[in-house]
């Protein structure tokens, strides 16, 4: 228990900076988190919201803020196609990395997972601290190219090369990400270290709840993935500033003048290593998600969660087997045809897992007694959206049929399902069920009800319109979709995305309002509002600093629901057993 | 123009390979949508069934019920392993793998640029005339040399593709700048076309009409303006347009080094 008054030197006061600025407390570096990445996640939707009157509306001016936009971007509030990829790249670049995952990992695995664990703080705070502080710089790094010369960037969140080596905007995007890589880099040894070395006595891998599974095998995958990408970028950012060619072939023709570069390179190398982060980001994206979920069904149903071994051995082989299926993104690329079989193959045995363990959510309802909270309700519906999302994998995943699917709005439907009705709605359950832990009181249930089927109805309104539209053959990251006759029919179906797209943010409005007014002034919470059994529960909420006054013990499994003969439906893992 | 090709579904289906992928899709599609279906009903049964009430407490599940959870699994597997034995392996190696013999099909050599298609016929002589990138010019997009013999009655368009019915087409597709994708909907072929890559693509139009090609990977600022026409005419009325292109003789820029 003196780890953490080491890295303290002692008990002195702590300044107003040193508690809520550079604090080295997980849990006010989970918080910083977790503001940080909902309103990167709110600049990123606004992003999509301008985009979203383009597609509408191609060619009409963009009402109220148009006039307000420099006249490069929009001349008389019309928006340019160099505007709108400006826009798209941002948007996928955002959600991605400054949104998503810090949201994910940074907050909810920083806050959680040590209290999982019964651990004082992370392995080492001061990494953690540096985590966010280069998160931070890093993302509004990002955001800064928006006010620099050329903008920002503009080649979609893939940057493929040679488009992203001669368009403008590139190199910001560039170094920000390896300022954004290195931060998750950091973060991941420090939860790699925290979960397998700082867990409570008694707390065998056999007991540790699902929500640090997902966090580990993340942690893994952000450490394998994330190298490869920072070196190309590395690559990339020398053939954009040094002259060098790793990825452009000698002979390139830019409107009408020859690119003066060495050649020589390679445009299939930039896909290779991106994707060999990017499809393993996937999973980064859903796995923490996947792990919030199960932790709310098996409070929320009163029973251990069905197939608890299954479901940890699923999560590992996911994470496997996501390092042999990147170039399912690349089918078409113009690599070889016979690769093509390979990753097919791989791509259909990943699903298995993924069966597996939404099969084993299912059934964990099975028998139950479940309780419509908020949280639940939040984690309820993943079930259904997040399976909308696999099964759509299919046919993307299936050479032939992709060979039509690829790179239409098809796949922009299929991956915001993932995405949006999964991750972001496993990320709102998980926002409901542990804001008792963050502030010691509740969220108030009516808003959340709103919020709950607001978000849900909107949600399936902008998406599943896009699974018509890439049916018909519709192209991705069009600027002007009725630019090609093939795409007229299904212009209103746009309309509808739209539409639901702004309301959407409407009713993001009440969790907002919510979200503070409970801060402030919400019910006090009783220390396990939710009956449930982890660790994360044996403290007070908020946990003070150091977290558990004496190291918890633990005697059983993270579930133990509705055991026969005890006298409340749950058991917590630190209770001792009378004998 | 072609208006009645397109709607909310698949676009008309106009190549000879159109149905096999449509059979993957549409296949595809009802097994989800079946999967689907079965499972919410499962799943809505469970929430009104299972639902919270007072004095029923939770059942508490024993460990060996797991084994239950693979079933879904199993069936997923077997109709995967089908999908990939009986159907996909089968048709993208027809697709993607087994080319035409140039004799016995119709050659195009494709260029794309930001943001227009080029195209490249060999003529009459069957023979494509030397390329060079040197010899790009605004009125030479494709930098092709008139005074290679080969190149006399060679054919180049910009956004316009002629291909004869019942026959296959041969396409060499390459990219001169960035990366673009070849996209015709009706044909339900796509191949990217990579710069520093000469990458072939077959199609045999089955029906005669007006289609869309468009460029389906983000190559700029105009990447929705990028398409072409496409049209299928009968060999004969394809010869007899071929012809009527013929150019004149007309003086150029002469010697070069490489070609591409
Ligand atoms: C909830 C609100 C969201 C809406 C309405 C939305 C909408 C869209 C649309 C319409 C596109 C396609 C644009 C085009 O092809 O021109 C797109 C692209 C994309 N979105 Fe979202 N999205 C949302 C949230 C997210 C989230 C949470 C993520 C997180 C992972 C995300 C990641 C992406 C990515 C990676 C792209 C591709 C960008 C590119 O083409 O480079 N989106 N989004
Ligand atoms: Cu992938
Ligand atoms: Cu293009």
């Amino acid at each position: 228990m003196n780890t953490h008054d080491e890295h303290h030197g002692g008990h002195h006061e702590l300044t107003f900076w040193e508690k809520y600025v550079f604090s080295v407390d997980h849990k006010v570096i989970g918080l910083q988190y977790l503001i940080t990445s909902f309103i990167f996640l709110l600049i990123g939707f606004s992003l999509m919201m301008l985009m979203r009157w383009q597609l509408a509306f191609p060619g009409h001016p963009i009402p109220l803020i148009g006039g307000l936009l420099s006249s490069s971007l929009a001349p008389n509030g019309v928006m340019t196609g160099e505007f709108y990829n400006q826009l798209g790249a941002m948007h996928g670049t955002i959600m991605v990395f400054l949104g998503i995952v810090p949201l994910a990992v940074g907050a909810f695995g920083n806050y959680i997972m040590p209290l999982q664990i019964g651990a004082p703080d992370m392995a080492f705070p001061r990494l953690n601290m540096m985590s966010y502080w280069l998160y931070l710089p890093g993302g509004l790094m990002m955001l800064s190219s928006f006010i620099m010369p050329g903008g920002p960037a503009q080649s979609g969140w893939t940057s493929y090369a040679p488009l992203a080596i001669i368009n403008p905007g590139q190199t910001v995007w560039l170094l920000s990400m390896v300022v954004i890589i290195t931060s998750s880099l950091l973060g991941a040894i420090n939860f790699l270290v925290t979960g397998l070395n700082m867990r409570a006595p008694g707390l065998s891998l056999d007991r540790l709840p699902i929500f640090v599974w997902a966090q580990l095998v993340t942690s893994v995958l952000l450490l394998l993935a994330f190298p490869p990408l920072e070196a190309a970028a590395v690559l990339q950012l020398a053939d954009r500033v040094m002259g060098t060619s790793f990825y452009l072939p000698s002979g390139l023709i830019i409107l009408g003048q020859p690119l003066k570069a060495s050649g020589g390179g390679q445009p299939l190398l930039w896909q290779h290593l991106f994707w060999f982060l990017a499809h393993p980001e996937v999973y980064v994206l859903v796995l923490p998600p996947m792990g919030i979920v199960s932790e709310i069904i098996a409070s929320g149903t009163r029973k251990p969660l069905h197939g608890y071994k299954t479901m940890v051995g699923s999560m590992i082989s996911l994470g496997i087997m996501s390092f042999i299926v990147w170039a399912h993104h690349m089918f078409l690329s113009g690599m070889s045809p016979m690769l093509g079989n390979f990753f097919l193959v791989t791509t259909m045995i990943i699903s298995v897992p993924s069966v597996a363990i939404l099969t084993c959510m299912i059934f964990s309802l099975k028998g139950g007694s479940i309780r419509f909270t908020v949280p639940m309700m939040f984690a309820l519906a993943f079930l259904p959206l997040f399976g909308i999302g696999g099964l759509t994998g299919l046919p993307l995943g299936l050479t032939t049929t992709d060979i039509y699917l690829h790179d239409t709005y098809y796949v922009i439907g299929h991956f915001h399902y993932v995405v949006v009705t999964g991750s972001i709605i496993a990320l709102f359950a998980g926002t409901y069920y542990w804001f008792p832990k963050w502030y010691g009181r509740k969220m108030d249930e009516t808003l959340g009800k709103i919020h709950f089927w607001g978000t849900v109805i909107c949600m399936n309104g902008i998406f599943f319109p896009m699974f018509i539209q890439g049916m018909a053959g519709q192209n991705r990251r069009y600027f002007d979709p009725t630019a090609a006759h093939h795409n007229i029919p299904t212009q209103p179906l746009h309309i509808v995305s739209s539409v639901f797209a702004w309301l959407l943010f409407l009713f993001q409005l009440p969790f907002i309002y919510n979200f503070f007014k409970s801060m402030w002034h919400g019910e006090i919470s009783e220390e396990n509002p939710w009956q449930a059994t982890t660790l994360e529960w044996a403290c007070p909420s908020p946990p003070p600093h150091g977290n558990f006054a004496k190291t918890p013990r633990v005697y059983r499994g993270p579930y133990e629901y509705s055991l026969p003969g005890h006298k409340t439906d749950w058991f917590p893992q630190n209770e001792e057993a009378k004998a | 123009m072609n208006g009645n090709n397109y709607g909310w579904g698949l676009p008309v289906a106009a190549s000879s390979y159109a149905h096999d992928i449509d059979f993957g899709i549409i296949l595809i599609h009802v097994a989800m949508v079946a999967i689907f279906v079965l499972w919410g009903i499962f799943f809505t049964y469970l929430l009104l069934k299972y639902r919270r009430r007072d004095g029923v407490p939770a059942e508490r599940e024993h460990e060996h019920g797991a084994l239950k959870s693979l079933a879904p699994d199993i069936v997923v597997m077997v109709f995967e392993i089908g999908l990939i034995v009986f159907y996909a392996i089968p048709s993208w190696s027809k697709i993607k793998m087994n080319f035409p013999q140039p004799g016995e099909a119709n050659q195009v050599d494709i260029i794309a640029e930001q943001f227009a298609w080029n195209i490249h016929y060999p003529g009459a002589d069957g023979k494509f005339g030397r390329r060079d990138p040197k010899l790009v010019h605004f009125s030479n997009p494709i930098g092709l040399d008139r005074d290679d013999k080969d190149a006399q009655d060679d054919v180049v368009l910009a956004n316009e593709i002629h291909m004869p019915l019942g026959k296959p087409t041969l396409i060499r597709l390459s990219s001169k700048d960035v990366i673009h994708s070849f996209f015709i909907p009706e044909f339900r072929i796509k191949q990217d076309a990579m710069p520093g890559m000469v990458i072939p693509v077959w199609v045999t139009p089955t029906a005669v009409g007006k289609y869309e090609l468009s460029c389906a990977q983000l190559c700029g600022f105009a990447h929705s303006f990028m398409r072409a026409d496409v049209i299928v005419d009968t060999p004969e009325d394809f010869d007899a347009w071929l012809k009527s292109h013929a150019p004149v003789k007309q003086e150029a820029p002469t010697k070069a080094a490489e070609s591409w």
